[in-house]
């Protein structure tokens, strides 16, 4: 009985508690940048394509909504030839994010993706790259990764010793 | 058997094993990456260690390298022992310090042993800190990629090259821990089975350079089982497509054929698929050009040349399936239908099947090649002609000197003590080609003549077997005793094997061939004889059935025929230019189906586009006799369908009453088999089109497909229903049976925590053996219990050398040579550059140095070569590459005069 009566008083009170219900769209929310709202590729710290068309997150995806195809430039990079997002299906799960080794693709809180013709859902690679890093500043791949690839030559990567003389028979 | 103890457990496991290959053969999942079921154990890397326990009272036990204990009766082993498995993290953890941070961009991620191996053994975190060792990379040539980084120093892949696969130029070199493995100097790795160190490789060094232009994940990929078209041996092949395009060739185990290995040709040569080449659109001629057409058109146009049309020829190929062909022959009728073998290919093959039905031999598998204790190569240069009988002939010559490692009762698994106390001792191994062969390296001895000295020198072993055999009477001394040597080493053969075949253009050869093994045969030996067929089909073209192209031609020119339907063919290969283009010249219609746009099409009236292999389903017999079902991986766009298909199609143009009943694989395969009784067991090549597992057809992409619901999105939004497949019991879709199909359909090998090809382990019946349920395909040719006939008699004259002329050989190259290949760019790359080939006393004798320009007068066309000079020709022979330069026509052998410009 007092329980009952002692929520009745909280509800009560929540009259007097400043609203949470927000005039959309006459008035915008602010959400976190965690939000899982619409899918952005981004760009590494030197503004190159941060994607390295390992095709991660399209497997993680479990509606399946990535395709992508990997290509490479003339110094080995490797990026995606086209990089197609579904937003039709995509369910803002945000595991692409979390299988993404690269940091490359992320959600947005931007949700306002609304259209009249489904087809317009359909997302290609100018539509997701954006020009900065996103979430994530600082990283680039390229400088772990052991590959090389135009201006980093084998043993230029973060902590690699210079490539090993294998002429050399010196223990 | 031996009783072993796993874990507590007990198990029944096959005598003579490693504990690894008992392990895994029990389906325990043990890491290795050292040993390879082809290779052995050599005990390297240190991964498969598990504890053994003396008895059951040894509560202590030790750890043992399990690939290095033989699993004899009463083993205890714990593989779930923590030191064993605490042991087995740390390896993976000290190969992990150095290992680059690549997965991203590693073409191995998602295959890749040393991943699978990593979570197994459950190293997560890399706790050193230490800079990482880099190696530079080198360029191997336009198949292989290097990425030394990855590598983890296990060496298989030196161990597969030089000592299983015969290479020389790929190595270790460097000391401790910065071995590096490569050439001495950047450069294409010349072994002509370099390809299968893609998969021999357990991480990401060697990757497959063709598959990095279209890169896919495995699991992306949509597979298929196949069998390679670019020789006659039938090697069994995984076809893998994505995005409507195909993308890869990986060798599908098959434990009678290719077992673990492809020759780069057929893992290479299917770029021809994705090619410039090919045709998409249907094709007529309008204006005297060839244009598209749109497809209901050319039906039409069918349905006014075909119907009550009395004279239609059809021409078959030894390179379409046999499905293709008996459409084309159930349209024509079977006295309209030729088989399309060039007129001297067409006698070969016969006579070879011939031969081969009618005894004195039976023809081995690839398997039964590999341990063949004495073997006779007469008349071909098998590693550039069928290839992957060369690799199995690299291992036959161990056979005999394992006999003596097995009385020091050193296990056949123990790879490297095995290779010590044989050193370079080799078994019999008897080479007699026109020219050195890529495989006389591994020759006890090798017999260099034109084709009739070839013959006469087989016709004298048989002499020396059996006298009986008819004697070569006028034989050089040196031939003679060469002759008794190869005799007197095939007698004491515990499993003899003679191997011919027509690439020397010469019955006497095959016939000198039968003869030994008839000599053999009657001394109550097993030997066996394996003929290499020209074509992926010849042996099934030709049990089908049909006249050779002379016949076809005459058809014609007598006014009996006006109407030909050239199936998959480029007579052009097939028949002098000459009596082609007036054959074709005097056919009203000409109708070609096809998937390149070859000389014989652009001659067409009509062209209409036909799935390659990788687009088609169908049954080919290799030179083992054995048919073999191949799948679609997908379904080709534009106008492209199967070459049966449109015989379906044109059959109802023709208004024939066959095409109501057929719409199926299936459908054609029963009339098939009911109308050819040589062919009759072809419908056990593979379950039909209503097999099912529980209930489901089986998944051409494995679980993890992805990409379903975008792939397509750019054109509609909403995704298709993926295609039907009615002719087969797999379905275009990663939704269906995915575990253990039946071989002859399984796409692709994956087991759980096993992403790469070496979950094929969880596939075999036995690791090494059979897949389970049986290898695919049905031998369609058995020899009688005992043999029929008698002794080949027509022993021809010796050589002799013409004074002003020369006898034309083709010499075959694995790249080049072959039709369909040659079109793949990286094979393109590879294959010689046209030539004419003479002896340096001919040399001498023409005045002519190496490059410079020679005139071959043939048939009345003078072909301009440049000059290379080939020491070991024999005197009066002229060997030119066969494919890259054509002057083939009839495929008989030529002489000409040589003029030097
Ligand atoms: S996971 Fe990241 S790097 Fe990999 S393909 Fe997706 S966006 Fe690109
Ligand atoms: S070899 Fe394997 S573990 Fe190494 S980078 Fe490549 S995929 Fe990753
Ligand atoms: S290159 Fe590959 S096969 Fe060779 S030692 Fe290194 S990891 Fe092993
Ligand atoms: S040996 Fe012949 S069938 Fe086998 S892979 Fe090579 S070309 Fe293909
Ligand atoms: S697999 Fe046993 S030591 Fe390498």
């Amino acid at each position: 009985m007092l329980s009952v009566i002692r929520t009745l008083w909280n509800v009560f009170l929540h009259t007097f508690q400043p609203r949470e219900t927000i005039q959309y769209p006459e008035e915008k929310p602010n959400l976190p940048p965690r939000h899982k709202g619409r899918i952005i590729l981004s760009r590494d710290p030197d503004g190159g394509e941060r994607c390295v068309a390992c095709h991660l997150c399209a497997v993680a995806c479990p509606v399946d909504c990535i395709a992508l195809q990997a290509t490479e430039d003339e110094n080995g990079r490797r990026y995606p030839e086209f990089f197609r997002i579904n937003f039709s299906r995509c369910i803002f799960c945000g595991y692409c994010e979390e299988a993404c080794p690269t940091y490359a693709i992320q959600l947005t809180p931007d949700f306002e993706m609304g259209e009249f013709n489904r087809q317009n859902m359909v997302y290609e690679k100018e539509h997701l790259l954006i020009s900065g890093e996103g979430k994530y500043p600082g990283y680039n791949f390229w400088k772990v990764a052991g590959v090389k690839i135009g201006g980093k030559d084998k043993g230029e990567a973060e902590n690699e010793a210079a490539p090993v003389d294998v002429h050399s028979l010196m223990p | 058997m031996a009783k072993i103890w796993v874990d507590d457990k007990w198990y029944e496991v096959g005598a003579d094993q490693s504990l690894l290959e008992a392990c895994l053969e029990l389906g325990f999942d043990l890491p290795y990456f050292c040993w390879h079921p082809a290779l052995g154990s050599v005990g390297a890397c240190r991964q498969c260690a598990v504890k053994q326990y003396r008895d059951e009272k040894d509560t202590r036990g030790r750890l043992v390298m399990s690939c290095m204990t033989p699993a004899s009766e009463g083993a205890r082993i714990s593989i779930k022992d923590a030191d064993a498995a605490s042991f087995r993290a740390g390896v993976v953890e000290g190969l992990m310090q150095n290992h680059p941070h690549d997965c991203p961009v590693c073409d191995e991620g998602g295959e890749c042993h040393l991943q699978d191996m990593t979570v197994m053994t459950g190293h997560n975190y890399r706790q050193t800190t230490y800079p990482k060792r880099t190696f530079r990379n080198q360029n191997l040539g336009p198949l292989i990629n290097h990425e030394m980084n990855r590598c983890i120093q296990c060496y298989r892949c030196v161990r597969y090259y030089r000592e299983y696969a015969g290479g020389r130029d790929l190595d270790a070199f460097a000391s401790r821990n910065q071995v590096f493995f490569g050439r001495h100097q950047e450069g294409t790795l010349q072994n002509e089975f370099a390809g299968n160190l893609v998969e021999i490789c357990p991480t990401g060094v060697f990757t497959d350079k063709t598959l990095k232009k279209h890169y896919t994940r495995k699991w992306d990929l949509q597979m298929a089982p196949s069998v390679c078209v670019h020789c006659g041996l039938g090697c069994n092949t995984t076809a893998a497509e994505r995005y409507g395009s195909l993308r890869r060739i990986l060798n599908r185990y098959n434990g009678h054929v290719n077992g673990y290995f492809l020759c780069d040709r057929g893992r290479f040569g299917y770029e021809f698929v994705r090619g410039e080449q090919r045709i998409k659109q249907t094709l007529a001629r309008q204006d005297g050009k060839l244009k598209p057409l749109p497809k209901a058109k050319a039906i039409e146009q069918l349905g006014r040349v075909l119907p009550g049309n009395q004279k239609v020829i059809g021409i078959g190929s030894p390179r379409a399936s046999l499905e293709a062909n008996f459409a084309l022959r159930t349209l024509v009728g079977p006295e309209r239908f030729f088989s399309g073998m060039s007129d001297q290919g067409s006698h070969l093959v016969s006579l070879m099947e011939e031969i081969l039905r009618q005894g004195p031999a039976r023809t081995p598998s690839l398997s039964e090649i590999e341990i063949s204790d004495a073997v006779l190569v007469l008349g071909e240069d098998v590693t550039n002609v069928a290839p992957r009988i060369a690799l199995a002939l690299r291992q036959s010559v161990r056979q005999q000197p394992m006999e003596f490692t097995d009385k020091l009762k050193i296990p056949r698994w123990l790879d490297h003590a095995v290779r010590e106390a044989i050193q370079d001792v080799k078994g019999p191994l008897f080479i007699a080609a026109p020219s050195a062969t890529r495989l006389d390296d591994a020759a006890t001895a090798t017999y260099r003549a034109a084709p009739d000295d070839l013959a006469r020198l087989g016709f004298a072993i048989a002499h020396a077997l059996d006298p009986q055999a008819p004697d070569v009477p006028d034989l050089a001394a040196g031939a003679r005793s060469l002759a008794e040597q190869i005799a007197a080493a095939l007698k004491s053969a515990k499993r003899p094997l003679v191997i011919s075949g027509p690439s020397s253009s010469s019955a006497a050869v095959i016939e000198a061939a039968a003869n030994v093994a008839r000599g053999l045969a009657k001394a109550g030996q097993a030997v066996g004889l394996a003929f290499t067929m020209p074509e992926a089909n010849s042996l099934g073209a030709n049990l089908m059935g049909g006249g050779d192209l002379s016949a076809a031609f005459k058809a014609v020119e007598e006014g009996r025929a006006d109407t030909v339907i050239i199936l998959e063919n480029d007579l052009y290969l097939k028949a002098p230019a000459a009596a082609v283009d007036r054959f074709l010249d005097a056919a009203r219609h000409v109708i070609a189906i096809d998937y390149l746009s070859t000389p014989t099409v652009a001659k067409s009236e009509l062209a209409l586009p036909a799935g390659a292999f990788a687009e088609s389903d169908g049954t080919l017999v290799s030179s083992e006799g054995r048919a073999q079902r191949f799948f679609q991986a997908y379904i080709p766009k534009d106008d492209i369908q199967q070459s049966w298909r449109w015989l379906i199609e044109m059959m109802r143009a023709a208004g024939r009453s066959e095409a109501e009943s057929w719409s199926t694989l299936d459908d054609v395969i029963a009339a098939l088999a009911q109308g050819i009784s040589a062919l009759a067991k072809i419908t056990e090549a593979a379950p039909s089109a209503k097999f099912r597992k529980l209930g489901e057809k089986i998944a051409r992409a494995p679980n993890r497909y992805s990409g379903r619901t975008s792939m397509l999105a750019n054109i509609n939004v909403s995704e298709p229903k993926p295609p039907d497949d009615p002719d087969s019991a797999l379905a275009f879709s990663m939704e269906g049976y995915q575990e253990h199909p039946p071989p002859s359909l399984t796409p692709f090998f994956w087991a759980p925590g096993w992403n790469s090809i070496q979950s094929l382990n969880k596939f075999q019946s036995e690791i090494k053996g059979p897949l389970r349920g049986g290898d695919p395909g049905v031998r369609l040719i058995e020899p009688p219990e005992t043999a029929n006939g008698s002794f080949f008699s027509s022993v021809p004259k010796p050589f002799a050398a013409r004074p002003e002329e020369w006898l034309l050989v083709p010499l075959y190259h694995i790249f080049g040579s072959e039709e369909l290949s040659r079109q793949a760019p990286a094979v393109a790359e590879l294959a010689p550059k046209p030539y004419l080939a003479v002896n340096s006393e001919d040399a001498a004798h023409l005045q002519v140095q190496a490059g410079d320009q020679i005139e071959v007068n043939l048939a009345g066309t003078a072909h301009r070569l440049p000059v290379a000079i080939h020491p070991d020709l024999p005197k009066g022979i002229a060997g030119f590459p066969a494919g890259v330069v054509s002057l083939e026509g009839t495929g008989l052998l030529a002489w000409s005069k040589l003029s030097r410009l």
